[in-house]
């Protein structure tokens, strides 16, 4: 049951990055492209999917459980550092180069674009060096 | 050579691209990530971050696996549903395979250590009002927004 909803969420996800105009990165890049002609239309995505996110993030908060079972898991740290910053300016720096963030990548490659299958992949080797990067820092700290 | 619209911009404040801005359609397609978001968090008591969801499968763990495949699957048959109503999902991708390359590479090593890309920080983080997620959204947007402007003066 709780693999059902979360598909059925993928899917209206998918389905609201395709008609948001995210899975354009022509578009992605329009909006990012503020010193010259600017197209604010992402502004808006962001705009309708917080107006919804925020009163379920408020009710998910109330709750110990997911209506489908499975405890209630929001992160709780609050705390500012150097990697969280970092990590999103080489995300922004790769976002800004192609156009893509990981969710509209992974729907343009279930449509089977060989470009959109590049960058995935790309990005999972990068997900790996990091795991692997995290490995050898905890196996040398607990040494 | 600069870029003087770069300039005029501040000066004379931004240039919209009227014919490629879509409020209404890109509005309602937030509405439904946003639904999307709320699906997940209340149905399974999970963040709808994509990277998050896709990185939690290199570092498996028993009962976090399954609706982790299904969340993504849901992504990546999103296209496939859009076809039935007639919308095809082919948009033009501009970018050369070794700068998708080295994007992929940033996008994937950027978001991990950063805990989150668009969705988990730039959603559901603002949404709850997270001041991480505000700070890495922040810090996100400028970067890709300079990475875009100082493109345009190379390319």
């Amino acid at each position: 049951m709780s693999a059902l909803g979360a598909f059925l969420a993928g899917l209206v996800f998918g389905v609201g990055l395709i008609l948001s105009g995210m899975t354009d990165p022509g578009k992605v890049i329009g909006f990012l492209d503020i010193a010259g002609r600017w197209d604010p239309s992402l502004a808006f995505v962001m705009a309708g999917a917080i107006l919804v996110g925020f009163f379920a993030f408020r009710l998910a908060g109330l709750r110990a459980r997911g209506f489908l079972g499975g405890a209630m898991e929001l992160p709780r740290r609050r705390d500012l550092d150097a990697r969280l910053i970092g990590g999103s300016i080489v995300f922004g720096i790769g976002w800004g180069l192609a156009g893509f963030c990981p969710g509209p990548a992974l729907v343009c490659f279930g449509s089977g674009q060989d470009k959109a299958a590049v960058f995935v992949a790309a990005m999972l080797v990068g997900m790996l060096a990091y795991t692997i990067a995290e490995r050898t820092r905890g196996a040398s700290a607990a040494a | 050579m600069i870029n003087t619209s770069f300039i005029s911009n501040i000066v004379y404040g931004v240039t919209i691209d009227w014919s490629h801005f879509t409020p209404w359609t890109s509005f309602a397609g937030g509405l439904l990530i946003g639904i999307a978001a709320a699906m997940l968090v209340l149905l399974n008591g999970r963040v709808a971050g994509v990277s998050g969801i896709l990185g939690g499968l290199l570092t498996p763990r028993p009962g976090e696996i399954g609706w982790r495949f299904a969340f993504i699957g849901g992504l990546l048959v999103a296209p496939a549903l859009m076809r039935l109503f007639g919308t095809s999902v082919f948009p033009r991708i501009d970018a050369s395979f070794a700068t998708l390359v080295i994007a992929g590479l940033a996008v994937g090593i950027g978001t991990s250590y950063g805990s989150g890309c668009t969705s988990g920080h730039g959603v559901c983080g603002i949404s709850r009002l997270s001041p991480r997620s505000l700070v890495a959204t922040a810090s996100f947007m400028l970067a890709g927004m300079a990475t875009v402007f100082l493109w345009r003066q190379v390319a």
